[in-house]
């Protein structure tokens, strides 16, 4: 106690400008550079603190693995899929089901952002984000964007390590390409336990580790002599893009009408994993239509489909044109209605009571 | 629109903040009655009200959480709902709860709000290290807001809320929880900006001692203001010796519980 008092008085007197403008004087146009700024600023500290989480970063990564590597090779022998666009050739379920582990990645973790800004409003913190001077709708959608760039980069190592899976390597490829990661995860473990590594050492540390692993993979693929991928990563990137920002739309539409985090449980229940099982996700619609009608137009109407096979289809570098055009409607839907209830006049947080709903 | 904001006659001498007629229910439940205040530029203003007095809700209005109904409010002359930019702009707020990311460093988490203001670059390293200066905490810069006690974790909000340079402070219960060593540096800090860069505040509390004679109170109750001016009048007019028995006598409530 006694140092807290002593510090703060005797410092304080130093200074008390901020900056060159004196205090009470004109604040700047906010013109299009504070637009870019203010965009960069919320997009970095949604990526900042999700490398910080690293529980969420390592779960993030294992779900869809596992649902890659024992969920998928156990129906390899059950579940044959004939060929429907846009495969051209048989494929194995394994290669059916990615689109569809994308989808998953980008559903948890618009549902987890949702649940972020859920705690976030609980906290204030979504407060402090609201006073910042501009356009609301603005910030809101930044935000958004913020958690679909966390989206896609778990979806791009998803992919990486499929690909390299696949490529069913030699020697001394896997103990290789695991080494970086091995390396950083030992660090965290040790780090979390003695808390004798400085912040800054650990930041340089992930820089380091992802840098050697580039080299790593680069190497790999040269001296393996491996094929390029079968699948477009390029034309995938704006089909993520999309869907990621349909489903983030809707979860920070559900955020605003969740009361309390404790309702979380329920979005898993309800939300998710509909969501996810109603869909072309794990199995081609045609195979559901075959065992129930209901549940076939359950799927299609389903908004989750669509983004499956958005992403499905540009992964083979075509265009679904009926699933961009429905998961871009919904995407304006849902924003529309997010953006609603956030509105301090008309939205549902006036409406629902108690100041800062948190309080 | 912007180009308005700049030269903008209301904003030539308007207080600094104006609560005008303002209600506020939320179904049956009316948290504010006809709520009226005003802040002159550059005083210390306590906002002095029991739990559930409605401070929160008063403070959710003018940081524009939800809008004010009916009446209006305004920051140095600009409605916060029509032009809510040149509003927000000139406002620091520091909630009452936690809003500082924990995992993130005292300087990654200004930084972020230097973004939410435009400010970036070089100008935003300096500002960040001003207002850590101003609140004594500039040698922490490189640690994790969890590393710090509660008292410094709310002076780091207060240099938050500094960084864009604002001319009005809001406070909401800034020092609820907080040790008395704590209680006091926040409060001088606070003071000593209002003084030497004549900042204007709205400090909200339920705790008596922090009023001194020279501030100006406003005494919220049950949705209601039921004295808006200086202490000695409000000392005059009740006929007591006391910030606190002068509430009590107008509140007809027994404070002992946080009678200070």
């Amino acid at each position: 106690m006694t140092a807290v008092t002593t510090t703060a008085p005797r410092q304080m007197s130093v200074t008390t400008s901020i900056s060159d403008r004196a205090w009470g004087s004109e604040p700047p146009r906010l013109g299009l550079r504070a637009y870019i700024t203010c965009f960069k600023g919320i997009v970095w500290r949604e990526v900042l603190r999700y490398l910080h989480q690293r529980e969420r970063f390592m779960s993030a990564l294992v779900r869809p693995l596992i649902w890659l590597f024992i969920f998928a090779a156990g129906f390899r022998q059950t579940l044959g899929v004939s060929i429907i666009p846009p495969y051209e050739t048989y494929v194995l379920y394994e290669v059916y089901v990615v689109p569809g582990l994308l989808g998953m990645i980008l559903l948890f973790n618009a549902m987890q952002s949702s649940l972020s800004m859920v705690y976030d409003r609980e906290t204030g913190a979504m407060r402090t984000l609201l006073v910042s001077p501009f356009p609301r709708s603005f910030l809101l959608v930044s935000k958004l964007i913020g958690g679909v760039a966390v989206a896609a980069i778990q979806a791009y190592v998803f992919l990486a390590i499929f690909y390299f899976w696949e490529a069913e390597l030699s020697g001394w490829g896997y103990p290789l390409l695991l080494a970086p990661p091995a390396l950083l995860v030992g660090l965290i473990m040790f780090n979390s336990a003695t808390e004798k590594l400085s912040e800054r050492f650990m930041q340089d540390a992930l820089i380091v580790a992802a840098v050697v692993e580039l080299a790593v993979i680069a190497w790999v693929i040269y001296d393996w002599q491996l094929s390029p991928p079968s699948m477009n990563y390029i034309a995938v990137a704006p089909a993520l893009v999309i869907s990621g920002l349909m489903l983030g739309s809707l979860a920070l539409f559900m955020s605003s009408v969740i009361k309390q985090l404790e309702n979380f449980a329920g979005v898993m229940n309800f939300v998710i994993f509909p969501m996810f099982f109603a869909s072309s996700a794990l199995y081609p619609l045609w195979r559901v239509k075959e065992s129930s009608l209901l549940l076939y137009q359950l799927c299609l109407i389903n908004p989750f489909t669509h983004a499956v096979e958005l992403i499905r289809f540009a992964l083979y570098g075509q265009v679904d044109w009926l699933s961009l055009g429905i998961v871009l409607a919904c995407t304006a839907v849902f924003l529309g209605a997010a953006i609603f209830a956030y509105n301090p006049s008309k939205g549902l947080i006036a409406r629902r009571g108690g100041p800062g709903s948190g309080a | 629109m912007d180009m308005a904001s700049e030269t903008h006659p209301s904003d030539v001498g308007a207080p600094a903040l104006v609560v005008n007629n303002v209600s506020h229910s939320f179904g049956e439940n009316l948290a504010l009655n006809d709520v009226s205040l005003e802040i002159p530029r550059g005083r210390f203003v306590v906002l002095l009200g029991l739990n559930g007095a409605g401070k929160s809700t008063l403070f959710a209005l003018i940081t524009r959480l939800y809008d004010n109904v009916t009446g209006e409010i305004r920051i140095f002359g600009h409605d916060v709902r029509r032009r809510a930019m040149a509003a927000l702009q000139r406002l620091g707020v520091v909630f009452q709860s936690r809003t500082l990311d924990l995992d993130l460093t005292l300087r990654q988490n200004l930084l972020y709000h230097c973004a939410l203001h435009g400010i970036r670059g070089r100008e935003a390293r300096r500002r960040t290290e001003r207002a850590l200066q101003i609140v004594g905490l500039a040698d922490r810069a490189r640690e994790k807001v969890r590393n710090l006690s509660g008292g410094q974790a709310r002076r780091v909000e207060i240099a938050r809320s500094l960084l864009h340079q604002p001319s009005l402070l809001l406070l909401d219960e800034p020092t609820v929880g907080l040790d008395i060593g704590s209680r006091e540096s926040v409060i001088n800090i606070v003071r000593s900006l209002v003084e030497k860069e004549g900042l204007g505040v709205l400090w909200a509390t339920h705790l008596f001692d922090e009023v001194l004679p020279t501030d100006l109170v406003v005494l919220l109750h049950k949705g209601r203001v039921l004295f808006n001016g200086s202490v000695p009048d409000l000392l005059a007019k009740t006929a007591t010796q006391s910030v606190s028995d002068a509430f009590r006598k107008l509140t007809n409530t027994d404070t002992t519980e946080r009678a200070a």
